[in-house]
């Protein structure tokens, strides 16, 4: 230290930030996308208008079913009636999950966060995961509020036994966040988010339209998968304890497994082409 | 430190980049020079690990990008201002890619200091001014205090005042010992800027070196000549005068005359011999941005036409009053645009090795234009 002024090295990198140096993690990476998600105002929008559609459709149907009084129930809990509520929750749910992605895409973001990061892989699992835990808490309390309004309304339902009631909550959360996640992994693989939004609700409603209309007696077996495999059909089957459709279909919480499988394919697909295209 | 190495960069059947290699080193501000389309953003986003190449490789302190360890630490980046969510706050925009870099937060509100947002940081960036924008992405580059900084067209949209600060900041980083990479339109910016240039035209390079170099190397100099406009028969035949010791000449739109490739003095006794009075003997100095043109012309993809209205004229009468015309007039106009004074004997711009000793051209200063000298900085005030 006698000599200061012979410290004149001017190699490269002879910049050194006082700011201390860590490496971040994917903790930094859930902080920031969580940051993200909540400072845009499509996040409130979408989910805003979710909570509300299950919480008017699912009281309306209730109030309904309450005033047609004791007949036509059967042994079906009043739980069941939440799949109307979640049939268009899910519409705001595959805008959200398109958004998430491919509002970056849109703006140039993708950019300057894969700048920020440079591991994409990191970038995407953080946006699944925050993306995940907000769809899925909102709906799975939405959807238990409504279900306990529901089961006070509906006297001449049976009473649900815990079986129900998880499906009803957890499993619809699940559900409608797993649908989320492909339309996060759509959103990134198509990376334009009126094209995104777009195919997933083609994938969302355009079966079950096109099963309705197999009059032909060739198209009776295509006909019947599209009407026990399509999502909403799957919905319904998430509800019930026997399959609703056909024999062999999907029922209880194999539907949310369906919906969990066709999600980790089109990630995994998503975090591939990712990882290899230029952005 | 970044060092390319036969970056090259295909689209289908368009090559975008061809074997380009540079060192862009540390301390100094280099300018990276070129016309639309001719592979600067894809250049730099393959800097970044966001494009991959085709062939060659492209290091930043030796790693490639998406190799480095705290890659947001070392290297900032500008790319495009309106890379942001307009929905979104300054603020959150900049904690957002904080908390990603690992970045703590109260360097968030240092930069919005530093490029003077701190008013707006609340604010959505949808309703941003382009100069607002740009302001707001050299923040997001500043946020990781990094040691190399790639700025893409820093000051388009800045006002006089915001242009200035962004020449003083480019210069007090590079005067830090950092890396600063600049890609601009504007050539006057950059001889204030830059120390040193890489210009590359339709994806390969066409000159690294320093900006002095660079403008006596591709100086495009003339002398203007102008006789009496009153007697046109003077002007015909100092024409033939020069054309005949060997000199260039061409037609200004004013009648003046634009020669080349004969000293001052020559053409001076030459008008002499010839008994012609001149009224006007003038050399003319290249700009950088001459400079920069005539090395270009050549690379330039999109060029303008003129606009004709050809299909709104009526039609043509028969019998051509092309024909019988007399032979075209020896002295040629300048065009509009497309032409710049032919290179000094000896030297093709297209050859310009790094580091070779340019020759001045005849009508050269001894020194060709120094940038000026750069200035401390006390109009930011980054505690960093």
């Amino acid at each position: 230290m006698t000599a200061p002024a012979q410290h004149h090295a001017p190699a490269p990198h002879s910049y050194v930030s006082p700011i201390p140096v860590r490496r971040a993690h994917l903790g930094d990476a859930l902080a920031s996308e969580w940051t993200k998600i909540r400072s845009v105002r499509s996040t409130l929008w979408t989910l805003g208008v979710m909570v509300l559609l299950m919480v008017a459709i699912g009281l309306g149907v209730a109030a309904i079913a309450a005033n047609a009084g004791e007949q036509g129930m059967g042994d079906e809990s009043a739980l069941g009636f939440g799949f109307f509520g979640m049939l268009p929750a899910s519409i705001c749910v595959i805008t959200l999950g398109v958004l998430t992605i491919a509002s970056e895409y849109g703006t140039g973001m993708i950019r300057t966060t894969l700048t920020a990061c440079p591991s994409r892989a990191r970038v995407l699992t953080a946006k699944a995961i925050v993306f995940f835990l907000l769809v899925f808490t909102v709906t799975t309390v939405v959807a238990a509020l409504v279900g306990a309004v529901q089961v006070a309304l509906v006297d001449a339902a049976d009473t649900p036994t815990t079986g129900e009631w998880l499906r009803a909550t957890v499993g619809a959360g699940g559900y409608l966040a797993m649908l989320g996640l492909l339309s996060l992994a759509l959103g990134t693989l198509i990376r334009h988010s009126a094209g995104a939004i777009t195919v997933m609700i083609g994938v969302l409603l355009l079966p079950l339209v096109a099963a309705m209309f197999m009059f032909s007696e060739a198209l009776k077996s295509v006909q019947e998968w599209l009407f026990t495999y399509a999502i909403p059909s799957q919905m319904i089957a998430l509800y019930a304890a026997r399959p609703p459709f056909g024999d062999d279909g999907p029922s209880g919480w194999e539907p949310l497994l369906i919906m969990t499988g066709v999600a980790g394919v089109a990630l995994a697909g998503a975090f591939s082409l990712l990882n290899s295209r230029d952005v | 430190m970044i060092e390319a190495v036969g970056l090259t960069k295909r689209y289908g059947a368009k090559t975008a980049v061809y074997n380009l290699s540079f060192q862009v080193r540390p301390g100094v501000v280099t300018g990276f020079l070129g016309p639309n389309g001719s592979g600067k953003s894809t250049t730099m986003r393959m800097i970044l690990g966001l494009d991959r190449p085709s062939a060659g490789h492209v290091t930043i302190g030796g790693h490639p990008f998406r190799q480095l360890p705290n890659a947001p630490r070392q290297v900032g980046a500008l790319l495009d201002a309106k890379a942001v969510h307009g929905g979104r706050s300054a603020r959150s925009h900049l904690l957002s890619l904080a908390q990603l870099a690992g970045i703590p937060a109260q360097r968030v509100d240092e930069v919005l200091g530093v490029v003077g947002l701190q008013d707006v940081a609340k604010r959505r960036s949808k309703g941003f001014s382009l100069g607002m924008g740009q302001r707001l992405g050299i923040a997001a580059a500043l946020l990781g205090d990094p040691q190399v900084l790639l700025f893409d067209e820093p000051v388009n949209g800045l006002d006089p005042e915001g242009i200035l600060w962004v020449r003083n900041l480019m210069k007090k980083l590079a005067a830090e010992g950092r890396t600063v990479f600049v890609s601009s339109h504007l050539m006057s910016e950059m001889a204030l800027t830059a120390d040193h240039l890489i210009v590359i035209g339709r994806g390969q390079l066409l000159a690294d070196m320093s900006v002095t170099d660079f403008i006596s190397a591709n100086s495009a100099d003339f002398a203007r000549v102008r006789t009496p406009h009153t007697e046109p028969g003077q002007r015909e035949k100092l024409t033939a005068a020069l054309m005949e010791a060997g000199g260039q000449v061409m037609s200004e739109p004013d009648g003046a005359l634009r020669v080349t490739g004969l000293p001052l003095p020559r053409i001076s006794d030459l008008a002499h011999d010839a008994d012609v009075r001149v009224w006007e003997l003038s050399p003319h100095q290249a700009s950088l941005e001459e400079a920069y043109m005539r090395l270009t012309q050549g690379a330039v993809d999109y060029r303008s036409t003129d606009d004709r209205l050809a299909h709104l004229q009526p039609p043509q009468q028969p019998g051509h009053p092309g024909y019988g015309m007399p032979p075209q007039p020896v002295v040629q106009d300048v065009p509009q645009q497309g032409w710049y004074a032919p290179p000094p004997p000896g030297q093709n711009p297209y050859a310009g090795a790094p580091g070779q000793q340019p020759v001045p051209g005849p009508y050269a200063p001894p020194a060709a234009q120094q940038p000026a000298a750069p200035q401390p900085s006390d109009t930011t005030k980054d505690a960093r």
